[in-house]
Order: structure tokens, then C-alpha cells, then sequence
């Protein structure tokens, strides 16, 4: 009994140290590790643009100056038109009343083929465009585009999908107002 | 110091020159008395048999398949993991990883490979799964990798983004994060904080090693039960807003246009799947006792029970699960059954601890209509058994007919 005792006191007192062990850490939950970020840190890599327009760029673009380097870097996965390509279709908005599925959409179809999604039919914010344009684009030469291209080809796509008119000027101001047909498609919802 | 060598290397040393076969012998490893002759030596890296030949169903550059048919129990061994990348694999050297944490923060931070390491580690075995984890064209020959190989589960170690967030002073009026990658695609999906709070973390450890460069080597985010694309790897930058950043990722892709005209947008979280992974095509299976195995998982918590139909799904028997049974995580179900040698079909559906049951493909066509563009669909796989025990997949309908 007298072992068995002073081992359970053992053990009592292990389990006391592996409690405190358990509870030792900074005060303010802060261990120092890491190192302040610069502004450049944040610059070179705070490439994000919301639909409010934040992280747009300054510079400009209309869908004339886009049309050549859409037909440069673009066309050859996109198709000469915004579709037709090996790559996701850019262009199409019928039917302009609502998304390319659902009640309204089976009704107005009546047989005729399915349209395809796309910027004109399900892209919920111009932003999005830029953002993703300037990020990922073209595949073959990423991140290369400069803020008047990206913006140009934006205002392409957006004026060949009948958005904006073809004079319209792209830029930090313009382009979250832009209003999306697919909008108000996008209900935020957890399953 | 550099010549010293222990009497147990020596010994093996010898060993090895006199009596074990040619390391050649590996390619041509041969049958017969074993116990006659000593076998291989020790080695740096552990190979498979020579029996073995185990691949990932691997048809383009953008995306791989863990073989489900050929594994058992529940861990995915790291180099049969799948993969979904948009941009390729980026050759990251950990010595220039860094990971940017800014945004609603006191402190914006830069953190190296070696900081992450110092933080208190947490592990944590969970599965994940791409959001278009679903076979468009199918036909009877379909195996299950090809059905939905696109779902893994490992043992993942990181530090806590909650720990993290801490020690960058998250600002509580932050209620999404950005996370990017470092990949060509510089991938972004906006995160609630809420799962930060929960469970989320940064992992640099896969099943007890560094991860995989497919995996995101050296450092992913890791969600767990959530949609695998939002598990950003390569990760090299977290941005705290009060709002979330409409990226392409969540806005065009992986939402959900659903029946009613409205397309569901943020649908994170995994609903309970099954799928019977043996047998399945192309085994031939003969009468008498079968063992149907296959695996269960579910993003909203645990398995709680499998239900196996041996008759086309009229009558239906609880599965054994094997234990222990985790949250986020495969679960190994089997059912033992005696076929009579007549044509039927086979299927499992899984009940999680929601109560939440596996939808079968009819009711999900319902739910989701005609123009479901493929993600987040978990229909009950049914495997159709014909007279003479060749096992076939059920072909479904197409989906937009």
C-alpha cells in the first residue's frame, strides 16, 4: 500500500507539472517570432482588388485600346470574338433578363441550345475582372500586364459583352460601378 | 570523429557483402525458399514491393486522382494525395518562403519557414477533396478513383491561424481573410474568420513529413471539411478585411446555380459521401462471401453511420465502421455479404452526426437543376454486379438532360 501510495503521489506530482507545463504561455499570447512587415513587404504582394474598387491601380483603358491586346495575348485561348477558345468563354449575355439557368431561363430556352456561362451572364463584379486579369494573366506570361492593358481589356470585355458602351473609359473610378447582369444572381449561404 | 564506425555497421557491412542478393535482385525479386538465404539489407528510403505497382489515375497536367480501389484503412499514403492545380506546381525554396499576414492587424508580419516551425504545433487528420470531385461521362468502365478519386485524408501539422492571428493582433472587427498563394495563378479565396476561431491552420507537415511540393510545399492553408480549393497552397499571404474579396474563385467558379435561379456562393463545407471502393470495376467477383469495403466522410463533422444496399436500394444494413472515427475524415466502412450469383446492384450512403444522409443522384439533380456546374455533388455511386460477377458502374443519366 505504502508504494502503491507514494507512486500515485509521484503521479499526482507529474501531473501537476505537466498542468502547469500546459498552462505556461506568453501572457499576451504573443511569442515575438516573426519580423515587422515594411511597406514595400505589403506592396509587392498586396495585389487585390474588391468590388468597392480598393487595390485598384491609377491608369485608364477603353475597349479600343484593349481590342489589340485582347487579339495579342488573349484570342488565342479565348477565341478572336470572347468565345470559341480552348479556354473559358468571355462573351455572351443571352438572355439578358436572367442567368443562364433556373425557372425563367428553361422558359425562355423552349428548346433552343443551352447558353454558356460567362463574364456577361454569371460574373458578379467588374472588379473581379482586374483583379483576376492582372493576377493570372495570360497563362504563358502571368503578371505581366501593366494597369492600362488590364484595364483595356476589361473595358473589351465588358463592351463586348454589351455592358459598357464602347467609348467607355475603364478606371478606378468607373469600373466598380459597373453593374454586372449576374449581380444579383449570388446568394452568400452556408449548408 | 569521421572514420568511426560501430561494430553493428561493420557487422551489417559484412552481412551485406557476403550473403544478401545484388540490389539488382529488387527489379526481379524472386519467390521460392525465402528462408534459405538472407534478404536485403537496410536502406535510406523505403521502397514498395516489386509486386506492387500503385499510380494515381493521372490523365493532364492540371490534376491527379488517388487510387481508391487500391487502398485500405483511411490514411492516403502522401505521394498518391491528389492534385488540382491551375497554375502548375511552383519550385518554392523554403529558405525564400516568407508569409505575409497584414490587413486589420496591429502588427503586419513577415514570417520565414523557420518562425512557423517555433510556434506551438498542432496536428490534425482530416481529408480533402476538390470541389469538382465528380465524373461527367462515365461509362460502366469506371473505376472508383475516376468516380471521386479526387479526395485524400492525411495527418496534417502546422500552427493554429488562431495563434498566428494572435500574435499579429487580428483586429476583432475582422471578419474574412484573404489567402493567396504563390503559385502562376497567385490562387485567392476569401476565408470567414469564424473557421479561423474553429480549426483553421497553416500546415508544413504531411503525414509526419515536409509537404509534398504538389501539396503546397512548404506551407498550405488547411480548412478542414472545406472545399479543397479554398485550402491554399503555397501559401505566402493572409490579408484580415472586414468584408469578403469577390475573387474569381468564389464568384464564376465554385458556386452552385441551383434549381430556383439563385447560384449558392460560399458553399465551404463538404455534405456527407460515401462510395464502396471494393469490389467495383473491373474486379469479377464470384459467389459466396464478399467483403464490400469502401470509405465515408463528411465536412460538416463525423461519420455516424454507413448504410449498405445489396439489392438495387430497397433494403438497407448498417456497415462496420472502423474505429476510431474522426471528424473531417475518411471513415473505412465494410459489410459482409453472400452473393447468390444473380444480377444486382450495390451501393452505400453515409449519415453523418448532423443527420444529414447522402442524397441519392435524383435528388441532387433535383436540389441543384439541370445546370449544376459539377461542384460540391456527393450522389450515392451505385456498382451494378453482373450474372458472372463482372462488376460495372451504374451510368447515370447525363446530368443536364
Amino acid at each position: 500500500m505504502g508504494r502503491v501510495a507514494r507512486a500515485a503521489g509521484v503521479a499526482l506530482a507529474l501531473l501537476a507539472c505537466f498542468a502547469a507545463a500546459g498552462a505556461a504561455q506568453p501572457q499576451d499570447g504573443r511569442f515575438g517570432f516573426g519580423r515587422p512587415a515594411t511597406a514595400d513587404d505589403i506592396a509587392a504582394w498586396d495585389i487585390d482588388v474588391m468590388p468597392d474598387g480598393a487595390g485598384l491601380p491609377e491608369g485608364s483603358g477603353t475597349a479600343a485600346a484593349g481590342a489589340p491586346v485582347y487579339a495579342a495575348r488573349c484570342a488565342v485561348c479565348h477565341g478572336p470574338a470572347g468565345e470559341g477558345g480552348v479556354a473559358d468563354r468571355l462573351v455572351g449575355y443571352d438572355p439578358a433578363s436572367t442567368p443562364p439557368f433556373g425557372p425563367a431561363y428553361e422558359a425562355w430556352r423552349a428548346g433552343r441550345d443551352d447558353v454558356p456561362f460567362s463574364v456577361g451572364n454569371y460574373w458578379p463584379y467588374a472588379t473581379t475582372l482586374f483583379d483576376y486579369i492582372r493576377r493570372a494573366m495570360p497563362t504563358d506570361a502571368p503578371g505581366t500586364l501593366a494597369a492600362d492593358e488590364v484595364y483595356g481589356l476589361v473595358a473589351w470585355i465588358l463592351a463586348e459583352n454589351g455592358i459598357v458602351a464602347r467609348d467607355a473609359v475603364m478606371n478606378a473610378e468607373t469600373l466598380p460601378a459597373v453593374e454586372m447582369p449576374a449581380r444579383d444572381v449570388f446568394v452568400p449561404q452556408e449548408r | 570523429m569521421p572514420n568511426r564506425v560501430s561494430r553493428r555497421e561493420l557487422l551489417a557491412g559484412a552481412i551485406g557483402a557476403a550473403a544478401m542478393p545484388a540490389a539488382a535482385g529488387r527489379a526481379r525479386a524472386q519467390s521460392g525458399d525465402t528462408t534459405r538465404r538472407a534478404g536485403l539489407g537496410a536502406s535510406p528510403l523505403g521502397e514498395r514491393s516489386s509486386h506492387v505497382t500503385i499510380r494515381r489515375d493521372h490523365r493532364g497536367p492540371v490534376a491527379s486522382r488517388t487510387p481508391l480501389q487500391d487502398l485500405q484503412g483511411t490514411i492516403t499514403p502522401s505521394d498518391l494525395h491528389f492534385e488540382r492545380h491551375h497554375a502548375g506546381i511552383p519550385a518554392v525554396d523554403p529558405d525564400d518562403y516568407r508569409l505575409l499576414v497584414h490587413g486589420m492587424v496591429e502588427r503586419p508580419t513577415v514570417f520565414t519557414l523557420a518562425d512557423l516551425k517555433r510556434f506551438p504545433a498542432t496536428s490534425r487528420i482530416c481529408f480533402l477533396e476538390c470541389s469538382g470531385n465528380y465524373p461527367t461521362g462515365a461509362g460502366p468502365e469506371t473505376k472508383p478513383e475516376a468516380v471521386c478519386g479526387m479526395t485524400s485524408t492525411t495527418e496534417w501539422t502546422g500552427v493554429a491561424l488562431s495563434t498566428l492571428f494572435r500574435e499579429v493582433g487580428a483586429s476583432p472587427d475582422a471578419t474574412w481573410f484573404l489567402a493567396e498563394g504563390q503559385d502562376a495563378a497567385v490562387m485567392t479565396r476569401s476565408v470567414p474568420m469564424e473557421k479561423a476561431r474553429d480549426d483553421a491552420f497553416v500546415a508544413y507537415a504531411q503525414n509526419g513529413e515536409a509537404l509534398r511540393p504538389g501539396q503546397g510545399y512548404p506551407a498550405r492553408l488547411l480548412l478542414p471539411g472545406w472545399e479543397g480549393n479554398s485550402n491554399v497552397k503555397w501559401l505566402r499571404r493572409l490579408e484580415l478585411a472586414d468584408r469578403p474579396f469577390m475573387t474569381r474563385e468564389e464568384t464564376s467558379k465554385y458556386t452552385d446555380p441551383l434549381a430556383d435561379g439563385t447560384a449558392r456562393q460560399f458553399s465551404f463545407v463538404f455534405d456527407a459521401r460515401s462510395i464502396i471502393t471494393a469490389p467495383a470495376w473491373p474486379d469479377v467477383v464470384e459467389p459466396g462471401w464478399i467483403e464490400l469495403r469502401g470509405i465515408a466522410w463528411s465536412g460538416r463533422g463525423a461519420i455516424a453511420r454507413v448504410e449498405v444496399s445489396t439489392d438495387g436500394g430497397r433494403t438497407w444494413h448498417e456497415a462496420r465502421l472502423q474505429g476510431p472515427v474522426l471528424r473531417q475524415a475518411h471513415t473505412r466502412f465494410r459489410h459482409l455479404w453472400r452473393w447468390d450469383g444473380s444480377e444486382t446492384e450495390i451501393m452505400s450512403r453515409a449519415v453523418d452526426d448532423t443527420g444529414y444522409v447522402q442524397p441519392t443522384r435524383a435528388a441532387l439533380r433535383a436540389e441543384r437543376g439541370r445546370r449544376a456546374r459539377r461542384y460540391h455533388l456527393n450522389p450515392i455511386t451505385a456498382w451494378r454486379i453482373r450474372r458472372g460477377g463482372q462488376v460495372e458502374y451504374r451510368v447515370e443519366e447525363p446530368w443536364d438532360a
